[in-house]
């Protein structure tokens, strides 16, 4: 057993796995140069045929030029092996700019997340939110708000009248409620004070449908009623309001107004959240959210008329309170630059879906 | 109420360089909604010159008449020459003083003045109508004729009065004084700091016994009337320019002397008046209230027929007036005839609330009803009677009458008893006594008393009733704008309810599906339940109607949210979107079985309990229901492969996830209603206080309503009360317990009969398997008449078993397997497939 010999095999396996260019051919050199019939592993077998003094050089031999060729083919296959996985790798890559709106995405309408929104300012603060029935008493959506019968302001909002036992015209002292204001008595009646409540929901009066009209629209309306309550805290209250909706430099604006059920009464506008009031007077910065008006009107406010306090059983000497209310669909027309009142009662999905899941 | 600026600085020595927008800012401040400033002539640039008419030459061939006038305009024109002007106007004639706009001019509109070509003429100008000029409705229907007497080249700028600012002020019903110049004028005397020149400040003379003769028989609804007289009234007189214009401006329009008068006093000082023709009136003047069923011809030409609430004004004959709403037509001056020369005017004060009932009841609306209904001051009544005489006699040349009636039930002026310091508390301010005081003073209350004030409230004031409407009074003053910022510290809340965080949860949950949000109206017709094929007994058939619907093909409120988001469906699928998967939560109306009529409840205390339930038994129930539509595709085609129609199952899916997020168990079963598809409908159903309770249905909805109500085939739908599915709710969810011993799962296959539904089989197999098994699940369905037999389904469950103490050997599973097997074949007919 020639030691050249021996390391010609070597060369020949080294030189086959180098030559290799793939894993399979790999595999076959491994068969070639390692396997039972190869060179190297006859030359192993014959070492037990030899003479004992020269068994453990041969040995020594072989075992050295096998242990090279394993190394190597280990390197090499190592090295194929990697290659193989980075070519997987790239052949594998895919289009990530393709679609894939196999269920497009729903939403919810976007006058619910408004007043989700709306009234989840108040809740953090510690209000609770308070819900009422959309077909109403006229004793809670007038009388208990200070609407007596013939009270003018009775004949301003265009109430639907629910059809009582008689059929057709009879009276039934019962109504689709024209404003959220109702739950301010029911939430007086069914809580002691201090209640702090804001009641979201729909409310009906009898316009018809147009761009700025609608006879089935949503308000929020808010009532505080607790010991030494004032129109400062009104105020404090709205201005928090604009601020978490709108911004930290928002602020509120009362112009004195009536309303049967607040006294003080106030209207009240807020800051335009878009040009803050400098379109005002400014002909070369217009502001079409608020006709460069620099205020938004938003709803009506008040402290709470102590009549209503005393028909729902809370002491006026003892307690004030302050209510607002105002509509949800304005807020969302001025707030998110829609246009037509039309395009949140009809459904249309090309209108809903942007809005997504919050607003 | 509309009100000059020229007018009101009459009463109120405002600064000169003060425009309509700063009066419009000071008045807004103190409470008065004015709504927008009109600026009158703004663009208006003459010469525009009064000229007289020298001659008039008919032009014809034409195809309406046209005139050639030569009109004399002094030397406005330049040249002192006749100015010749094209009309197609004929109310006038050769010799009348008209208005005559001179080319470049502008009128009103933007509209530039030129010599031009027309009819083969030059017109060099022309003569203007009150329109062209932007003056309103004069009642002439065609060209200004000017009295007589004014010289021919004056500014017809100035002497019409053309320029000028008018607020338009929406006032509220508290604030009858408003609809008044005088109203107005203190507010902005207050607001200004300047003093009011008051109107009603005048010289009246004492009652007497020679006046026309008035009985009130009713002095609830008529606490003061004022009559007085004047005689030998010149019926031709027209009323002069300033007065005309004046009315205009206001929003009224002139039409003749003696009504325009008492417009104007009406304007001026807010009291309503009516003047009789005296010659037309027969016997004493009669103020009672209207005999049921009496009729009276109003004013209007309308014959009315009396409740026995109307107020009524009377004479021997019977009634000749609504009273303070408006006038009858058998004592009507004469305005077209001009033959009235005597007449008596009325200045009386009513009962607002039976003003406003009459007014409503009749749907007769007027200026005077208007009045009334909000307040007017009774103390102004004598004032107005006397300025309407007055007027009376400079401009139509009457002769005012001695006798001087006045009938007046006494009452005392309304005080009201506030600590000084109510206003600082309702606001949130030290104004201090002194200011309080001076603000109650400045809108005309008497004030009295240090720590406790007596406040007397002025008689224009009735809206002034409790301590917080003079704290209202003192703030607004103070200004509004002043109040500061303050926080409340509401007491810890509990957030929101169980209900109110279930229904947002829903909202969530379905968007995330894909659903799309509607909110429909409530409004339905009762067609709608024959087209969704309710059975003639269906409890959803009975409805609340309402008495004025919006329209009356949908008179009644919804038991269902299917009609309203079915219809959005359709819009949608009109508009090109036809994949649509929609959601709706809302009320939904059920009348109570009994029909009760809700009370009116006392106001001044808290209704009891009782009270309180008798309105809740007259209202109907209201439950919260969710819904969704399903139509098109569920899932869409694309890169990754085919599409999906949504189906069946989708809709029931719909229905399991929103009883997920109850927490509750939902039942479902094959059912058969209404609207859906008799084999793909099922019944959904939840156990509330251990009753088994169906609150809705999913499913496919049946192809012939899909065709009456033109929607997609195969649409979907679900629809389940929201409240029940609440109420069912089993309450917090349970944390299980997670065994970490290795999973055993076996396989099995059963045979059954079609119609054998799913849910049994598998809580055979449930029950059968025992405590060691930790699900089941279905994942195949297979139908082959061929290898099962006609009329067979094979139904495919992974069973997964584990127990929490130990790894379970094969033969454990498999006997757990096999008695579960042997339960199913019991109680279906199942046989294990091999």
């Amino acid at each position: 057993m020639k030691p050249e010999e021996i390391e010609r095999m070597r060369d020949e396996a080294l030189a086959a796995f180098a030559a290799a260019g793939d894993l399979d051919a790999l595999q076959e050199a491994k068969v070639a140069h390692t396997g039972g019939t190869s060179p190297l592993a006859l030359a192993n077998r014959e070492i037990g045929a030899l003479p004992p003094h020269a068994k453990a050089a041969a040995g020594k031999l072989v075992g050295q030029a096998r242990g090279a060729v394993n190394k190597a083919f280990g390197a090499r296959q190592a090295e194929l092996e990697a290659e193989r996985d980075a070519r997987v790798l790239v052949e594998e890559a895919v289009d990530v700019t393709l679609p894939y709106d196999r269920v497009p995405a729903g939403a919810r309408h976007p006058l619910t997340t408004m007043m989700e929104r709306v009234a989840d300012v108040f809740v953090s603060m510690g209000y609770e939110i308070a819900e009422g029935p959309e077909v109403e008493a006229e004793w809670f959506n007038f009388d208990a708000l200070n609407f007596t019968p013939d009270h003018p302001a009775r004949q301003m909002q265009d109430t639907f009248f629910v059809e009582g036992p008689t059929g057709d015209h009879g009276e039934s002292g019962v109504v689709l409620r024209t404003h959220t204001s109702p739950v301010q008595a029911r939430a007086m009646l069914d809580r002691e004070p201090p209640v702090y409540v804001v009641c979201p929901g729909r409310v009906f009066r009898t316009d018809e449908l147009d761009a700025t009209h609608t006879p089935v629209f949503h308000q929020i309306e808010l009532l505080a009623v607790d010991e030494g309550l004032t129109m400062a805290d009104l105020k404090g209250t709205l201005d928090h309001m604009v601020q978490s909706l709108f911004g930290a430099d928002m602020k509120t604006r009362l112009r004195p107004n009536y309303f049967p059920f607040t006294e003080p009464s106030a209207e009240m506008d807020m800051l335009c959240y878009v040009c803050k009031g400098e379109s005002v007077g400014n002909p070369d910065r217009p502001c079409r959210t608020c006709s460069s008006e620099g205020w938004i009107e938003l709803g009506g406010c008040g402290m709470v008329n102590p009549r209503v306090l005393v028909a729902c059983g809370v002491d006026p000497e003892k307690y004030s309170g302050f209510a607002f209310g105002f509509g949800i669909e304005r807020m969302l027309m001025f707030r998110h630059n829609v246009e037509d009142m039309r395009d949140m009662v009809e459904g249309d999905v090309r209108f809903t879906r942007p809005f997504g899941m919050e607003i | 109420m509309r009100v000059p600026l020229s007018w009101l600085r009459e009463y109120v020595d405002l600064p000169a360089t003060e425009t309509g927008r700063d009066v419009q800012a000071k008045l807004i401040s103190a409470g008065l909604e004015v709504e927008s400033v009109e600026q009158l002539g703004a663009d208006l640039k003459g010469p525009l010159v009064v000229g007289q008419v020298q001659s008039i030459e008919e032009l014809e061939g034409f195809k309406k008449p046209i005139r050639f006038c030569l009109v004399d305009v002094g030397t406005a024109n330049g040249t002192g020459e006749l100015q010749e002007i094209v009309c197609g106007a004929r109310n006038f004639a050769v010799g009348d003083k008209v208005v005559v706009v001179l080319p470049g001019a502008v009128l009103p509109g933007n509209f530039a003045i030129a010599a031009r070509q027309t009819y083969g003429k030059t017109s060099h100008g022309m003569i203007c109508s009150g329109d062209e000029l932007g003056m309103g409705d004069d009642g002439s229907g065609g060209i200004i004729v000017l009295p007589p007497e004014i010289e021919v080249g004056t500014d017809a700028i100035e002497l019409l009065q053309l320029v000028d600012e008018v607020l338009d002020i929406a006032v509220t019903p508290d604030r009858g004084y408003a609809l008044s110049m005088r109203g107005v004028a203190r507010e902005a005397a207050i607001a200004y700091g300047l003093p009011l020149m008051d109107p009603a400040l005048l010289d009246v003379p004492a009652p007497n016994a020679f006046g026309y003769p008035v009985r009130v028989s009713d002095p609830m609804g008529c606490d003061r009337f004022t009559a007085r007289t004047v005689t030998g009234l010149d019926p031709e007189t027209l009323s002069p320019i300033w007065l005309r214009r004046r009315l205009q401006k206001a929003g009224m329009r002139p039409i003749s002397l003696a009504v325009d008068i008492t417009n104007y006093v009406m304007l001026e000082l807010g009291q309503p008046l009516h003047a009789y023709d005296r010659t037309r009136v027969q016997g004493a003047i009669g103020v009672r209230r209207a005999e049921q069923g009496e009729k009276l011809t109003t004013l209007d030409g309308v014959t009315r027929t009396l409740d026995a609430e109307d107020l009524v004004i009377t004479d021997d004959r019977g009634p000749i007036g609504l009273a303070g709403v408006m006038g009858g037509a058998n004592t009507e001056i004469d305005d077209t005839e001009g033959t009235t020369t005597e007449v008596v005017i009325e200045a009386a004060h009513f009962d607002a609330l039976s003003i406003a009932r009459t007014a409503r009841r009749h749907k007769l609306a007027s200026e005077a009803s208007k009045r009334f209904e909000r307040g007017v001051d009774p103390q102004a009544a004598s004032a107005a009677a006397q300025r309407t005489v007055d007027l009376l006699v400079l401009l139509a040349g009457g002769t005012a009458d001695a006798g001087v009636t006045e009938v007046i039930a006494p009452s005392a002026p309304h005080s009201i008893t506030i600590p000084a310091n109510h206003p600082d508390k309702v606001a949130g301010v030290d104004y201090g006594r002194e200011t309080v005081v001076r603000r109650l003073q400045q809108v005309g209350c008497d004030v009295y008393g240090q720590d406790e004030l007596i406040v007397t409230v002025p008689s224009w004031r009735p809206d002034l009733t409790d301590p917080n409407d003079l704290a209202e009074e003192v703030i607004r003053l103070e200004g509004y704008e002043n109040l500061p910022s303050t926080l409340p510290k509401p007491p810890a809340g509990l957030g929101l309810t169980g209900r109110q965080r279930l229904h947002r949860r829903i909202g969530r949950v379905l968007a995330g599906a894909g659903y799309v949000e509607a909110l429909n109206y409530p409004f339905i017709g009762e067609h709608v339940f024959d087209q969704l094929g309710l059975a003639a007994d269906d409890p959803k058939r009975k409805v609340v109607k309402l008495v004025n619907p919006l329209s009356d093909e949908e008179p009644a409120l919804r038991t269902t949210l299917l009609p309203g988001l079915l219809h959005a469906l359709r819009r949608n699928d009109g508009r090109g979107s036809h994949d649509l998967a929609l959601f709706e939560t809302g009320l939904v109306f059920q009348p109570q079985d009994e029909l009760r009529v809700a009370g009116r409840l006392p106001v001044d205390h808290r209704p009891t309990d009782e009270e309180i339930a008798s309105l809740t038994a007259a209202l109907p129930v209201q439950p919260r229901h969710a819904a969704v539509v399903l139509a098109g595709a569920r899932e869409q085609a694309g890169w990754w492969g085919k599409g999906r129609p949504a189906d069946w199952a989708d809709a029931i899916e719909a229905a399991r996830s929103l009883a997920r997020e109850a927490g509750t168990e939902l039942l479902v079963r094959s059912g058969q209603y209404g609207p859906w598809h008799p084999g793909r409908c099922a019944e959904l159903a939840v156990v509330v206080d251990g009753q088994e309770k169906v609150i809705g249905y999913a499913g496919e909805l049946h192809p012939g309503v899909l065709k009456t109500l033109g929607l997609p085939a195969r649409t979907c739908a679900m629809e389940l009360d929201l409240d029940a599915l609440e109420q069912a709710s089993a309450g917090l969810p349970k944390g299980p317990k997670i065994s970490t011993f290795p999973v055993a799962t076996q396989d099995v296959a059963l045979v059954v009969d079609k119609t054998v539904p799913h849910v049994d089989v598998e809580a055979a197999l449930r029950e059968g398997a025992g405590e060691l098994l930790e699900s089941i699940r279905l994942f195949d369905v297979y139908e082959n008449g061929e290898q099962l037999g006609e009329g067979k389904k094979s139904l495919a469950y992974a069973l997964r078993f584990r127990a929490d103490d130990r790894t379970l050997t094969v033969d454990e599973a498999s006997a757990a397997r096999d008695v579960a097997v042997a339960l199913a074949a019991e109680r279906t007919g199942a046989v294990l497939r091999s």
